[in-house]
Protein backbone atom coordinates (compact mmCIF):
# COMPACT_ATOMS: atom_id res chain seq x y z
CA UNK A 1 0.00 0.00 0.00
CA UNK A 2 1.28 3.34 -1.40
CA UNK A 3 -0.03 6.01 1.86
CA UNK A 4 -0.17 10.48 0.89
CA UNK A 5 -0.93 12.53 3.53
CA UNK A 6 -2.59 14.83 2.21
CA UNK A 7 -2.84 18.29 3.61
CA UNK A 8 -6.19 20.14 3.18
CA UNK A 9 -7.85 23.81 3.91
CA UNK A 10 -11.02 22.57 5.67
CA UNK A 11 -11.52 20.02 3.46
CA UNK A 12 -9.81 21.56 -0.18
CA UNK A 13 -6.44 19.42 -0.55
CA UNK A 14 -3.49 21.82 -1.26
CA UNK A 15 -2.03 21.84 -4.35
CA UNK A 16 1.30 20.76 -3.62
CA UNK A 17 -0.54 17.63 -2.25
CA UNK A 18 -2.64 16.96 -5.33
CA UNK A 19 0.90 17.19 -6.91
CA UNK A 20 2.57 14.79 -4.62
CA UNK A 21 -0.16 12.28 -5.54
CA UNK A 22 1.02 12.06 -9.21
CA UNK A 23 4.23 10.87 -7.68
CA UNK A 24 2.17 8.39 -5.47
CA UNK A 25 0.09 7.45 -8.34
CA UNK A 26 2.69 6.47 -10.48
CA UNK A 27 4.26 4.27 -7.97
CA UNK A 28 0.85 2.52 -6.51
CA UNK A 29 0.28 1.47 -10.74
CA UNK A 30 3.97 0.70 -10.97
CA UNK A 31 3.57 -1.94 -7.94
CA UNK A 32 0.15 -2.62 -8.34
CA UNK A 33 -0.61 -1.41 -5.01
CA UNK A 34 -3.79 0.53 -3.54
CA UNK A 35 -3.29 4.37 -3.12
CA UNK A 36 -4.62 5.73 0.20
CA UNK A 37 -4.82 8.85 2.40
CA UNK A 38 -3.84 9.92 5.29
CA UNK A 39 -5.77 13.22 6.62
CA UNK A 40 -6.02 14.91 9.92
CA UNK A 41 -8.74 18.03 11.08
CA UNK A 42 -12.34 18.13 11.65
CA UNK A 43 -13.22 18.37 7.42
CA UNK A 44 -11.11 15.68 6.43
CA UNK A 45 -14.02 13.69 5.93
CA UNK A 46 -15.17 16.14 3.33
CA UNK A 47 -12.37 14.77 1.32
CA UNK A 48 -14.45 11.84 -0.14
CA UNK A 49 -15.12 13.80 -2.94
CA UNK A 50 -11.89 15.72 -3.77
CA UNK A 51 -9.92 12.78 -4.00
CA UNK A 52 -11.60 10.37 -6.21
CA UNK A 53 -10.42 11.68 -9.42
CA UNK A 54 -7.34 11.01 -8.36
CA UNK A 55 -7.55 7.41 -8.12
CA UNK A 56 -7.38 7.31 -3.79
CA UNK A 57 -9.12 4.01 -2.40
CA UNK A 58 -9.46 4.64 0.97
CA UNK A 59 -9.44 7.70 3.19
CA UNK A 60 -7.50 6.98 6.61
CA UNK A 61 -8.96 10.23 8.56
CA UNK A 62 -7.34 10.31 11.90
CA UNK A 63 -8.99 11.97 15.13
CA UNK A 64 -8.22 11.75 18.24
CA UNK A 65 -9.92 14.02 21.33
CA UNK A 66 -6.58 15.21 22.47
CA UNK A 67 -5.70 16.23 18.55
CA UNK A 68 -7.29 19.47 18.02
CA UNK A 69 -5.02 21.61 16.13
CA UNK A 70 -1.47 20.44 14.11
CA UNK A 71 1.26 18.54 16.36
CA UNK A 72 4.19 17.66 15.01
CA UNK A 73 4.85 14.51 17.22
CA UNK A 74 1.40 13.75 17.28
CA UNK A 75 0.60 13.62 13.39
CA UNK A 76 3.75 12.17 13.16
CA UNK A 77 3.16 9.12 15.27
CA UNK A 78 0.00 8.99 14.04
CA UNK A 79 0.86 8.20 10.44
CA UNK A 80 3.69 6.23 12.07
CA UNK A 81 0.86 4.06 14.02
CA UNK A 82 -1.31 3.74 10.89
CA UNK A 83 1.96 2.59 8.60
CA UNK A 84 2.47 -0.46 11.23
CA UNK A 85 -1.01 -0.88 11.01
CA UNK A 86 -2.11 -0.97 7.63
CA UNK A 87 1.27 -2.70 6.51
CA UNK A 88 1.75 0.48 3.90
CA UNK A 89 5.34 -0.07 1.99
CA UNK A 90 5.24 3.64 1.58
CA UNK A 91 4.17 7.17 2.75
CA UNK A 92 4.54 10.28 0.91
CA UNK A 93 3.87 14.05 0.95
CA UNK A 94 4.61 17.01 -0.27
CA UNK A 95 7.64 18.95 -0.15
CA UNK A 96 6.42 21.43 2.32
CA UNK A 97 7.14 22.55 5.76
CA UNK A 98 4.50 20.36 7.39
CA UNK A 99 4.81 17.28 4.84
CA UNK A 100 8.92 17.37 5.69
CA UNK A 101 8.08 17.63 9.68
CA UNK A 102 5.25 15.14 10.04
CA UNK A 103 7.28 12.56 7.46
CA UNK A 104 10.66 13.06 9.74
CA UNK A 105 8.93 12.33 12.64
CA UNK A 106 6.95 9.44 11.22
CA UNK A 107 10.27 8.21 9.76
CA UNK A 108 12.46 8.63 13.42
CA UNK A 109 9.50 6.72 15.24
CA UNK A 110 9.24 3.69 12.44
CA UNK A 111 13.45 4.15 11.88
CA UNK A 112 12.89 4.13 8.19
CA UNK A 113 14.37 5.70 5.86
CA UNK A 114 13.42 9.03 3.75
CA UNK A 115 14.62 10.42 0.61
CA UNK A 116 13.25 14.32 0.42
CA UNK A 117 12.16 16.87 -2.20
CA UNK A 118 12.06 14.05 -5.06
CA UNK A 119 11.63 14.62 -8.70
CA UNK A 120 11.14 11.00 -9.90
CA UNK A 121 10.73 7.91 -8.13
CA UNK A 122 10.74 4.40 -9.58
CA UNK A 123 10.90 1.34 -8.57
CA UNK A 124 8.67 -1.14 -7.07
CA UNK A 125 8.71 -3.48 -3.62
CA UNK A 126 11.23 -2.54 -1.26
CA UNK A 127 13.78 -1.04 -3.74
CA UNK A 128 13.25 2.48 -5.40
CA UNK A 129 15.44 4.30 -7.56
CA UNK A 130 14.86 7.80 -6.43
CA UNK A 131 15.90 11.29 -8.32
CA UNK A 132 15.95 14.33 -5.46
CA UNK A 133 16.85 17.74 -6.02
CA UNK A 134 19.79 19.61 -3.76
CA UNK A 135 20.82 22.84 -3.89
CA UNK A 136 17.37 23.78 -4.36
CA UNK A 137 16.96 21.67 -7.89
CA UNK A 138 20.64 23.16 -9.31
CA UNK A 139 21.88 19.88 -8.44
CA UNK A 140 20.01 16.50 -8.53
CA UNK A 141 20.94 13.30 -6.76
CA UNK A 142 20.63 10.18 -7.65
CA UNK A 143 19.95 7.71 -4.90
CA UNK A 144 18.70 4.05 -4.01
CA UNK A 145 15.77 4.30 -0.71
CA UNK A 146 15.34 0.63 0.34
CA UNK A 147 13.09 -0.54 3.36
CA UNK A 148 10.19 -2.61 4.43
CA UNK A 149 8.60 1.25 4.87
CA UNK A 150 10.08 4.19 2.72
CA UNK A 151 9.14 7.53 2.87
CA UNK A 152 9.21 10.40 0.54
CA UNK A 153 8.61 13.68 -0.55
CA UNK A 154 7.67 15.22 -4.08
CA UNK A 155 9.62 18.79 -4.50
CA UNK A 156 6.90 21.09 -4.51
CA UNK A 157 6.00 22.16 -8.25
CA UNK A 158 7.43 19.54 -10.14
CA UNK A 159 4.85 17.09 -10.44
CA UNK A 160 1.81 18.02 -12.45
CA UNK A 161 -1.34 17.71 -11.28
CA UNK A 162 -2.88 15.10 -13.12
CA UNK A 163 -6.38 13.06 -12.91
CA UNK A 164 -6.35 9.01 -12.33
CA UNK A 165 -7.84 6.89 -15.25
CA UNK A 166 -10.73 6.62 -13.24
CA UNK A 167 -12.43 8.09 -10.62
CA UNK A 168 -12.22 6.01 -7.42
CA UNK A 169 -14.85 6.10 -4.59
CA UNK A 170 -12.87 5.80 -1.56
CA UNK A 171 -14.06 4.64 1.51
CA UNK A 172 -13.58 6.81 5.00
CA UNK A 173 -11.50 5.02 7.94
CA UNK A 174 -12.32 6.45 10.95
CA UNK A 175 -8.37 5.99 12.94
CA UNK A 176 -8.01 6.83 16.47
CA UNK A 177 -3.90 6.94 17.40
CA UNK A 178 -2.99 5.80 20.95
CA UNK A 179 -1.46 9.09 21.88
CA UNK A 180 0.84 9.69 25.12
CA UNK A 181 1.07 13.18 26.68
CA UNK A 182 4.78 13.24 25.34
CA UNK A 183 3.08 13.11 21.40
CA UNK A 184 0.95 15.84 22.53
CA UNK A 185 3.94 17.92 23.89
CA UNK A 186 4.60 20.52 20.55
CA UNK A 187 1.37 22.53 19.26
CA UNK A 188 0.14 25.18 17.54
CA UNK A 189 -1.10 27.50 20.60
CA UNK A 190 -2.52 30.15 18.30
CA UNK A 191 -1.98 31.36 14.73
CA UNK A 192 -1.10 35.34 14.66
CA UNK A 193 -2.47 36.66 11.57
CA UNK A 194 -0.02 39.64 9.64
CA UNK A 195 -0.57 42.71 7.60
CA UNK A 196 0.71 42.18 4.75
CA UNK A 197 1.83 45.15 3.05
CA UNK A 198 1.88 45.42 -0.41
CA UNK A 199 2.34 42.24 -2.56
CA UNK A 200 4.14 39.03 -1.25
CA UNK A 201 6.73 38.52 -3.39
CA UNK A 202 5.81 34.87 -4.16
CA UNK A 203 2.79 36.20 -5.25
CA UNK A 204 3.84 39.36 -7.50
CA UNK A 205 3.63 39.62 -11.06
CA UNK A 206 6.40 41.69 -11.40
CA UNK A 207 9.56 41.62 -9.37
CA UNK A 208 12.51 44.22 -9.60
CA UNK A 209 15.37 43.04 -7.50
CA UNK A 210 18.04 44.77 -5.99
CA UNK A 211 22.11 42.86 -5.23
CA UNK A 212 25.16 43.96 -4.05
CA UNK A 213 25.36 46.46 -6.81
CA UNK A 214 22.47 48.97 -5.78
CA UNK A 215 25.64 50.13 -3.20
CA UNK A 216 23.23 50.85 -0.53
CA UNK A 217 20.06 51.42 1.39
CA UNK A 218 18.89 54.49 -0.07
CA UNK A 219 19.22 53.58 -3.89
CA UNK A 220 16.64 51.10 -3.21
CA UNK A 221 13.86 53.96 -3.60
CA UNK A 222 14.56 53.96 -7.15
CA UNK A 223 13.74 49.97 -7.09
CA UNK A 224 10.58 50.79 -5.21
CA UNK A 225 9.55 53.35 -7.42
CA UNK A 226 9.69 50.87 -10.47
CA UNK A 227 8.37 47.97 -8.80
CA UNK A 228 5.06 50.41 -8.02
CA UNK A 229 4.35 51.91 -11.38
CA UNK A 230 4.34 48.16 -12.52
CA UNK A 231 2.09 46.78 -9.68
CA UNK A 232 5.21 44.75 -8.36
CA UNK A 233 6.87 44.27 -5.63
CA UNK A 234 10.60 44.81 -4.35
CA UNK A 235 12.86 42.07 -3.73
CA UNK A 236 17.06 41.39 -3.09
CA UNK A 237 19.61 38.77 -3.30
CA UNK A 238 21.64 37.68 0.13
CA UNK A 239 24.46 40.23 -0.27
CA UNK A 240 21.86 43.23 0.28
CA UNK A 241 20.85 41.42 3.33
CA UNK A 242 23.69 40.41 4.71
CA UNK A 243 24.71 44.36 4.06
CA UNK A 244 21.91 45.31 6.20
CA UNK A 245 20.15 46.96 3.06
CA UNK A 246 17.20 44.96 3.39
CA UNK A 247 15.07 42.70 5.67
CA UNK A 248 15.30 39.16 5.06
CA UNK A 249 11.87 38.45 4.17
CA UNK A 250 12.71 40.30 0.66
CA UNK A 251 15.76 37.59 -0.13
CA UNK A 252 14.90 35.45 -3.37
CA UNK A 253 16.79 32.19 -3.67
CA UNK A 254 17.57 29.04 -1.44
CA UNK A 255 17.25 30.43 2.05
CA UNK A 256 14.37 33.09 0.94
CA UNK A 257 11.71 33.19 -1.04
CA UNK A 258 10.51 31.73 -4.18
CA UNK A 259 9.13 33.86 -6.62
CA UNK A 260 7.55 33.05 -10.16
CA UNK A 261 6.44 36.75 -11.48
CA UNK A 262 5.98 37.29 -15.56
CA UNK A 263 8.93 39.52 -15.17
CA UNK A 264 11.97 39.46 -12.59
CA UNK A 265 14.05 42.62 -13.02
CA UNK A 266 17.64 41.87 -11.67
CA UNK A 267 19.44 44.74 -10.66
CA UNK A 268 22.76 45.00 -9.55
CA UNK A 269 23.05 40.98 -9.14
CA UNK A 270 25.34 38.51 -10.27
CA UNK A 271 23.39 35.37 -10.78
CA UNK A 272 24.91 32.96 -8.11
CA UNK A 273 23.12 29.52 -8.10
CA UNK A 274 21.88 30.11 -4.65
CA UNK A 275 19.78 33.60 -6.06
CA UNK A 276 18.92 31.92 -9.19
CA UNK A 277 16.89 28.95 -7.83
CA UNK A 278 14.49 31.32 -6.01
CA UNK A 279 13.48 32.60 -9.96
CA UNK A 280 13.35 29.13 -11.33
CA UNK A 281 9.19 29.76 -11.53
CA UNK A 282 9.89 33.74 -13.12
CA UNK A 283 8.48 33.59 -16.85
CA UNK A 284 11.34 35.71 -18.44
CA UNK A 285 14.11 37.30 -16.20
CA UNK A 286 15.63 40.78 -17.80
CA UNK A 287 18.99 41.47 -15.82
CA UNK A 288 20.72 44.91 -15.55
CA UNK A 289 24.22 44.84 -14.84
CA UNK A 290 27.23 46.53 -15.65
CA UNK A 291 29.41 43.50 -16.15
CA UNK A 292 28.12 41.78 -19.42
CA UNK A 293 30.35 38.84 -18.01
CA UNK A 294 27.99 38.04 -14.99
CA UNK A 295 26.75 35.04 -14.82
CA UNK A 296 23.46 36.28 -15.09
CA UNK A 297 23.70 37.60 -18.55
CA UNK A 298 23.63 33.93 -19.38
CA UNK A 299 21.01 33.19 -17.15
CA UNK A 300 18.44 35.49 -17.87
CA UNK A 301 16.40 35.79 -21.03
CA UNK A 302 17.16 39.65 -21.24
CA UNK A 303 19.96 41.95 -20.59
CA UNK A 304 20.86 45.78 -20.50
CA UNK A 305 24.82 46.28 -19.95
CA UNK A 306 24.62 49.23 -18.06
CA UNK A 307 24.64 50.82 -14.41
CA UNK A 308 21.85 50.48 -12.67
CA UNK A 309 21.34 54.20 -10.76
CA UNK A 310 21.17 55.44 -14.25
CA UNK A 311 19.13 52.71 -16.15
CA UNK A 312 16.21 52.36 -13.34
CA UNK A 313 15.28 56.13 -13.18
CA UNK A 314 15.47 56.50 -16.71
CA UNK A 315 13.38 53.52 -17.24
CA UNK A 316 10.77 54.92 -14.46
CA UNK A 317 10.68 57.97 -16.32
CA UNK A 318 10.44 56.22 -19.72
CA UNK A 319 6.94 54.58 -18.29
CA UNK A 320 5.39 57.09 -16.58
CA UNK A 321 4.81 58.70 -20.10
CA UNK A 322 3.05 55.95 -21.87
CA UNK A 323 1.37 55.40 -19.14
CA UNK B 1 21.11 28.14 29.98
CA UNK B 2 23.28 25.57 27.61
CA UNK B 3 22.82 25.76 24.34
CA UNK B 4 24.52 24.01 21.29
CA UNK B 5 23.90 24.48 17.75
CA UNK B 6 24.49 21.93 15.21
CA UNK B 7 26.08 23.28 12.23
CA UNK B 8 27.22 22.04 8.44
CA UNK B 9 30.68 22.58 6.13
CA UNK B 10 29.22 23.04 2.93
CA UNK B 11 31.22 24.34 -0.47
CA UNK B 12 30.23 27.97 -1.19
CA UNK B 13 29.00 26.87 -4.35
CA UNK B 14 29.01 30.44 -6.72
CA UNK B 15 27.60 30.48 -10.70
CA UNK B 16 27.94 27.12 -11.47
CA UNK B 17 28.20 23.99 -9.96
CA UNK B 18 30.71 21.82 -11.32
CA UNK B 19 30.72 18.01 -10.23
CA UNK B 20 34.50 15.47 -9.86
CA UNK B 21 34.90 13.38 -12.75
CA UNK B 22 32.93 10.18 -10.74
CA UNK B 23 30.18 12.31 -10.20
CA UNK B 24 30.69 11.30 -6.64
CA UNK B 25 30.81 15.02 -5.27
CA UNK B 26 31.12 18.55 -6.21
CA UNK B 27 34.55 19.67 -7.50
CA UNK B 28 35.60 22.38 -4.94
CA UNK B 29 39.10 22.47 -5.86
CA UNK B 30 38.25 26.29 -6.61
CA UNK B 31 35.87 26.63 -3.89
CA UNK B 32 35.65 28.31 -0.27
CA UNK B 33 33.42 26.59 2.20
CA UNK B 34 30.65 28.16 4.66
CA UNK B 35 28.15 26.89 7.61
CA UNK B 36 24.63 26.78 5.78
CA UNK B 37 22.81 30.05 6.20
CA UNK B 38 20.21 28.60 8.44
CA UNK B 39 22.86 26.80 10.60
CA UNK B 40 24.73 30.75 10.73
CA UNK B 41 21.46 31.57 12.30
CA UNK B 42 21.42 29.05 14.99
CA UNK B 43 24.92 29.83 16.38
CA UNK B 44 23.83 33.62 16.35
CA UNK B 45 20.46 32.56 18.15
CA UNK B 46 22.43 30.33 20.34
CA UNK B 47 24.64 33.14 21.31
CA UNK B 48 21.92 35.69 21.97
CA UNK B 49 19.99 33.80 24.10
CA UNK B 50 22.85 33.19 26.14
CA UNK B 51 23.95 36.64 26.59
CA UNK B 52 20.20 37.49 27.71
CA UNK B 53 19.67 34.21 30.26
CA UNK B 54 23.38 33.91 31.04
CA UNK B 55 25.21 30.26 30.60
CA UNK B 56 27.21 28.63 27.70
CA UNK B 57 26.93 27.89 24.23
CA UNK B 58 28.67 25.24 22.13
CA UNK B 59 28.81 24.61 18.26
CA UNK B 60 29.03 21.25 17.08
CA UNK B 61 29.66 19.55 14.17
CA UNK B 62 30.16 16.17 12.51
CA UNK B 63 32.36 16.22 9.01
CA UNK B 64 35.74 16.11 7.81
CA UNK B 65 39.01 17.84 9.99
CA UNK B 66 38.56 20.65 7.76
CA UNK B 67 34.96 21.63 9.35
CA UNK B 68 37.20 22.79 12.15
CA UNK B 69 37.16 25.91 10.51
CA UNK B 70 33.57 26.24 10.53
CA UNK B 71 33.83 25.43 14.47
CA UNK B 72 36.18 28.57 14.83
CA UNK B 73 33.63 30.76 12.56
CA UNK B 74 31.27 30.01 15.56
CA UNK B 75 33.99 30.40 18.34
CA UNK B 76 34.84 33.94 16.65
CA UNK B 77 31.21 34.87 17.10
CA UNK B 78 31.82 34.16 20.55
CA UNK B 79 30.88 30.80 21.11
CA UNK B 80 32.04 29.44 24.52
CA UNK B 81 33.01 25.67 23.06
CA UNK B 82 33.08 23.58 20.29
CA UNK B 83 33.30 19.67 19.55
CA UNK B 84 34.30 18.34 15.97
CA UNK B 85 32.76 14.58 15.11
CA UNK B 86 35.23 13.69 12.80
CA UNK B 87 34.82 11.58 9.78
CA UNK B 88 37.02 10.72 6.55
CA UNK B 89 35.51 13.66 4.54
CA UNK B 90 33.01 10.77 3.37
CA UNK B 91 29.09 12.25 3.30
CA UNK B 92 27.13 10.95 6.12
CA UNK B 93 23.64 10.14 5.70
CA UNK B 94 20.77 11.92 8.32
CA UNK B 95 20.05 8.76 10.00
CA UNK B 96 23.75 8.12 10.60
CA UNK B 97 24.44 11.78 11.41
CA UNK B 98 21.68 12.21 13.73
CA UNK B 99 22.20 9.16 15.49
CA UNK B 100 26.20 10.12 16.07
CA UNK B 101 25.15 13.81 16.84
CA UNK B 102 22.16 12.39 19.82
CA UNK B 103 25.77 9.86 20.77
CA UNK B 104 27.72 12.72 21.77
CA UNK B 105 24.79 14.93 22.89
CA UNK B 106 24.34 12.34 25.76
CA UNK B 107 28.11 12.50 26.09
CA UNK B 108 28.22 16.33 26.35
CA UNK B 109 28.90 18.38 28.56
CA UNK B 110 31.56 17.07 30.54
CA UNK B 111 30.28 18.51 33.74
CA UNK B 112 26.80 17.09 33.28
CA UNK B 113 25.36 20.47 32.53
CA UNK B 114 22.55 19.17 30.66
CA UNK B 115 22.07 21.27 26.93
CA UNK B 116 18.55 23.31 27.52
CA UNK B 117 18.03 24.43 23.44
CA UNK B 118 19.52 22.41 20.92
CA UNK B 119 19.87 23.94 17.90
CA UNK B 120 20.00 22.93 14.36
CA UNK B 121 19.62 24.58 11.18
CA UNK B 122 15.98 23.22 8.81
CA UNK B 123 18.01 21.77 6.25
CA UNK B 124 21.40 21.70 5.25
CA UNK B 125 22.15 24.07 2.41
CA UNK B 126 23.92 21.21 0.27
CA UNK B 127 21.83 18.20 1.41
CA UNK B 128 18.77 19.18 2.45
CA UNK B 129 17.34 16.12 3.89
CA UNK B 130 14.70 17.74 6.58
CA UNK B 131 15.47 15.34 9.39
CA UNK B 132 18.63 15.17 11.57
CA UNK B 133 16.78 17.55 13.99
CA UNK B 134 13.75 15.45 14.26
CA UNK B 135 15.47 12.27 14.20
CA UNK B 136 18.01 13.68 16.90
CA UNK B 137 15.18 14.87 19.12
CA UNK B 138 13.51 11.19 18.72
CA UNK B 139 16.46 9.61 19.57
CA UNK B 140 16.97 11.30 22.88
CA UNK B 141 13.16 11.91 23.68
CA UNK B 142 13.44 15.61 23.66
CA UNK B 143 10.17 17.72 22.25
CA UNK B 144 11.03 19.35 18.91
CA UNK B 145 9.92 22.04 16.49
CA UNK B 146 11.18 23.01 12.88
CA UNK B 147 11.63 25.79 10.45
CA UNK B 148 11.32 28.32 13.12
CA UNK B 149 11.79 32.48 12.46
CA UNK B 150 11.12 33.43 16.01
CA UNK B 151 12.46 32.37 19.45
CA UNK B 152 11.87 33.50 23.02
CA UNK B 153 12.69 31.63 26.05
CA UNK B 154 10.97 32.65 29.45
CA UNK B 155 11.23 30.72 32.34
CA UNK B 156 11.95 27.05 30.89
CA UNK B 157 9.41 27.81 28.79
CA UNK B 158 10.29 28.65 24.63
CA UNK B 159 7.84 30.22 22.54
CA UNK B 160 8.50 29.50 18.74
CA UNK B 161 7.14 30.78 15.76
CA UNK B 162 7.05 29.20 12.49
CA UNK B 163 6.05 31.16 9.32
CA UNK B 164 2.58 30.08 7.05
CA UNK B 165 1.20 32.15 4.48
CA UNK B 166 -0.54 35.40 5.91
CA UNK B 167 0.78 34.90 9.74
CA UNK B 168 2.39 33.09 12.32
CA UNK B 169 1.96 29.69 13.82
CA UNK B 170 3.37 29.85 17.79
CA UNK B 171 4.37 27.11 19.56
CA UNK B 172 4.67 27.04 23.32
CA UNK B 173 7.49 24.09 24.07
CA UNK B 174 9.11 23.22 27.62
CA UNK B 175 13.07 23.09 27.78
CA UNK B 176 14.84 20.98 27.08
CA UNK B 177 13.53 21.11 23.75
CA UNK B 178 15.42 20.62 20.03
CA UNK B 179 14.95 23.69 17.60
CA UNK B 180 15.38 24.08 14.10
CA UNK B 181 15.53 27.62 12.49
CA UNK B 182 15.66 29.30 9.42
CA UNK B 183 17.90 32.07 8.12
CA UNK B 184 15.79 35.61 9.06
CA UNK B 185 15.21 34.88 12.62
CA UNK B 186 18.28 36.67 13.81
CA UNK B 187 21.12 38.67 11.81
CA UNK B 188 24.39 36.74 12.62
CA UNK B 189 27.11 38.97 13.52
CA UNK B 190 30.38 39.45 11.74
CA UNK B 191 33.18 38.24 14.36
CA UNK B 192 35.63 41.01 14.67
CA UNK B 193 39.56 40.42 13.95
CA UNK B 194 40.39 39.86 17.36
CA UNK B 195 38.07 37.57 18.21
CA UNK B 196 38.57 35.33 14.71
CA UNK B 197 42.85 35.77 15.57
CA UNK B 198 41.49 34.07 19.53
CA UNK B 199 39.73 31.54 17.81
CA UNK B 200 42.43 30.48 16.21
CA UNK B 201 43.93 28.98 19.48
CA UNK B 202 40.49 27.74 21.26
CA UNK B 203 40.68 24.45 22.08
CA UNK B 204 38.54 22.30 19.73
CA UNK B 205 37.14 18.91 21.27
CA UNK B 206 37.07 16.36 18.91
CA UNK B 207 35.24 12.73 19.27
CA UNK B 208 35.28 9.69 17.04
CA UNK B 209 31.43 9.10 16.49
CA UNK B 210 30.22 5.23 14.61
CA UNK B 211 29.20 5.11 11.99
CA UNK B 212 25.77 2.72 13.11
CA UNK B 213 23.96 0.54 10.50
CA UNK B 214 19.91 1.11 10.44
CA UNK B 215 17.62 -0.97 8.95
CA UNK B 216 16.83 0.17 5.45
CA UNK B 217 19.19 2.42 3.29
CA UNK B 218 19.14 5.67 1.70
CA UNK B 219 22.25 6.18 -0.48
CA UNK B 220 23.58 8.43 -2.88
CA UNK B 221 24.72 6.71 -6.04
CA UNK B 222 25.83 9.84 -8.11
CA UNK B 223 24.37 13.30 -8.80
CA UNK B 224 23.96 15.11 -11.58
CA UNK B 225 24.21 18.69 -12.93
CA UNK B 226 21.20 19.39 -15.00
CA UNK B 227 22.13 21.41 -18.12
CA UNK B 228 21.87 24.73 -17.49
CA UNK B 229 20.39 27.56 -20.21
CA UNK B 230 24.00 28.77 -21.22
CA UNK B 231 22.63 30.59 -23.99
CA UNK B 232 23.52 34.80 -23.55
CA UNK B 233 20.11 36.86 -22.83
CA UNK B 234 19.02 38.76 -25.46
CA UNK B 235 21.11 41.90 -25.22
CA UNK B 236 18.53 44.96 -25.27
CA UNK B 237 21.49 47.63 -25.32
CA UNK B 238 24.05 49.68 -23.27
CA UNK B 239 23.30 52.17 -20.44
CA UNK B 240 20.29 54.22 -20.56
CA UNK B 241 20.44 53.83 -24.43
CA UNK B 242 18.16 50.46 -23.87
CA UNK B 243 15.29 52.33 -21.87
CA UNK B 244 13.04 52.26 -24.99
CA UNK B 245 14.25 48.29 -26.01
CA UNK B 246 13.10 48.17 -22.26
CA UNK B 247 9.53 49.64 -22.44
CA UNK B 248 8.67 48.27 -25.74
CA UNK B 249 9.38 44.36 -24.20
CA UNK B 250 7.37 45.66 -21.15
CA UNK B 251 4.63 46.70 -23.22
CA UNK B 252 4.61 44.21 -26.50
CA UNK B 253 6.00 40.61 -25.07
CA UNK B 254 5.33 40.93 -21.18
CA UNK B 255 2.34 42.70 -21.25
CA UNK B 256 2.95 44.47 -17.94
CA UNK B 257 2.24 47.88 -19.10
C1 LIG C 1 24.37 27.89 1.24
C2 LIG C 1 24.15 29.22 0.63
C3 LIG C 1 22.85 29.72 0.49
C4 LIG C 1 22.64 30.94 -0.12
N1 LIG C 1 21.35 31.38 -0.28
C5 LIG C 1 21.14 32.52 -0.99
C6 LIG C 1 19.81 33.00 -1.24
O1 LIG C 1 18.81 32.44 -0.79
N2 LIG C 1 19.66 34.12 -1.99
C7 LIG C 1 20.73 34.82 -2.50
O2 LIG C 1 20.53 35.82 -3.19
N3 LIG C 1 21.98 34.39 -2.26
C8 LIG C 1 22.21 33.28 -1.50
N4 LIG C 1 23.49 32.90 -1.24
C9 LIG C 1 24.60 33.82 -1.61
C10 LIG C 1 25.00 33.71 -3.05
O3 LIG C 1 25.94 32.67 -3.20
C11 LIG C 1 25.67 35.02 -3.52
O4 LIG C 1 26.74 35.34 -2.68
C12 LIG C 1 24.73 36.21 -3.56
O5 LIG C 1 23.52 35.87 -4.21
C13 LIG C 1 25.39 37.36 -4.28
O6 LIG C 1 24.58 38.49 -4.25
P1 LIG C 1 24.73 39.61 -5.37
O7 LIG C 1 24.52 39.01 -6.69
O8 LIG C 1 23.85 40.74 -4.97
O9 LIG C 1 26.22 40.13 -5.14
P2 LIG C 1 27.50 39.97 -6.06
O10 LIG C 1 27.77 38.56 -6.38
O11 LIG C 1 28.56 40.75 -5.39
O12 LIG C 1 27.10 40.67 -7.42
C14 LIG C 1 26.90 42.04 -7.57
C15 LIG C 1 26.61 42.28 -9.04
O13 LIG C 1 26.26 43.63 -9.22
C16 LIG C 1 26.86 44.13 -10.42
N5 LIG C 1 26.96 45.58 -10.25
C17 LIG C 1 27.78 46.28 -9.43
N6 LIG C 1 27.53 47.61 -9.52
C18 LIG C 1 26.52 47.74 -10.41
C19 LIG C 1 25.81 48.86 -10.93
N7 LIG C 1 26.10 50.13 -10.53
N8 LIG C 1 24.85 48.65 -11.83
C20 LIG C 1 24.55 47.39 -12.28
N9 LIG C 1 25.19 46.30 -11.81
C21 LIG C 1 26.16 46.47 -10.90
C22 LIG C 1 28.18 43.41 -10.50
O14 LIG C 1 28.64 43.36 -11.82
C23 LIG C 1 27.80 42.02 -9.97
O15 LIG C 1 27.39 41.17 -11.02
C24 LIG C 1 23.74 31.69 -0.60
C25 LIG C 1 25.02 31.20 -0.44
C26 LIG C 1 25.24 29.98 0.17
C27 LIG C 1 26.64 29.46 0.31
Amino acid sequence: MILGFVEHESGVPEETSLEMLTMARELATDEEAVLCAVVFGDEGAALKDELGPYGIEEIHHVTHDRLEGYAPEGWGESVAQLVSDLGASTVAAAGTDRGHEVLAHAGATLDAPMATNCVDVTGAGESYEVRRDRWGGSLVEHARLEGETKLVTAAEHEYPIEEAASTTEPTVNEFTPSLEDAHLRVRVERVETADEEGIPLGEARVVVGGGRGVGGPEDYDKLEELADLLGGTVGASRAAINEGWRPHDDQIGLTGAQISPDIYIACGISGAVQHMVGCKGADKILAINTDSEAAIVQKADYAVIGDLHEVVPELTDAIREVT
Amino acid sequence: MNVLACIKRVPNTGAKIVLTDDNQRIDTSNLGFTMSPHEECAVEEAIQQVETHGGSTHVLTLGPEEATEQLRTGLAMRADEATLLETDGEEWGPRETASAIATAIRDLPEDDAEFDLLLFGNESADMANYQVGVRVATELDLPCVTGIKSLEVEDGVATAKREIGGGEEVYEIDLPAVVSVKEGINEPRYASMRAKMQARRQEVGRLEPDRTEAPGTFEKTRLEAPEADDSDAMVLGEGTDAVPEIVELLESEIEVL
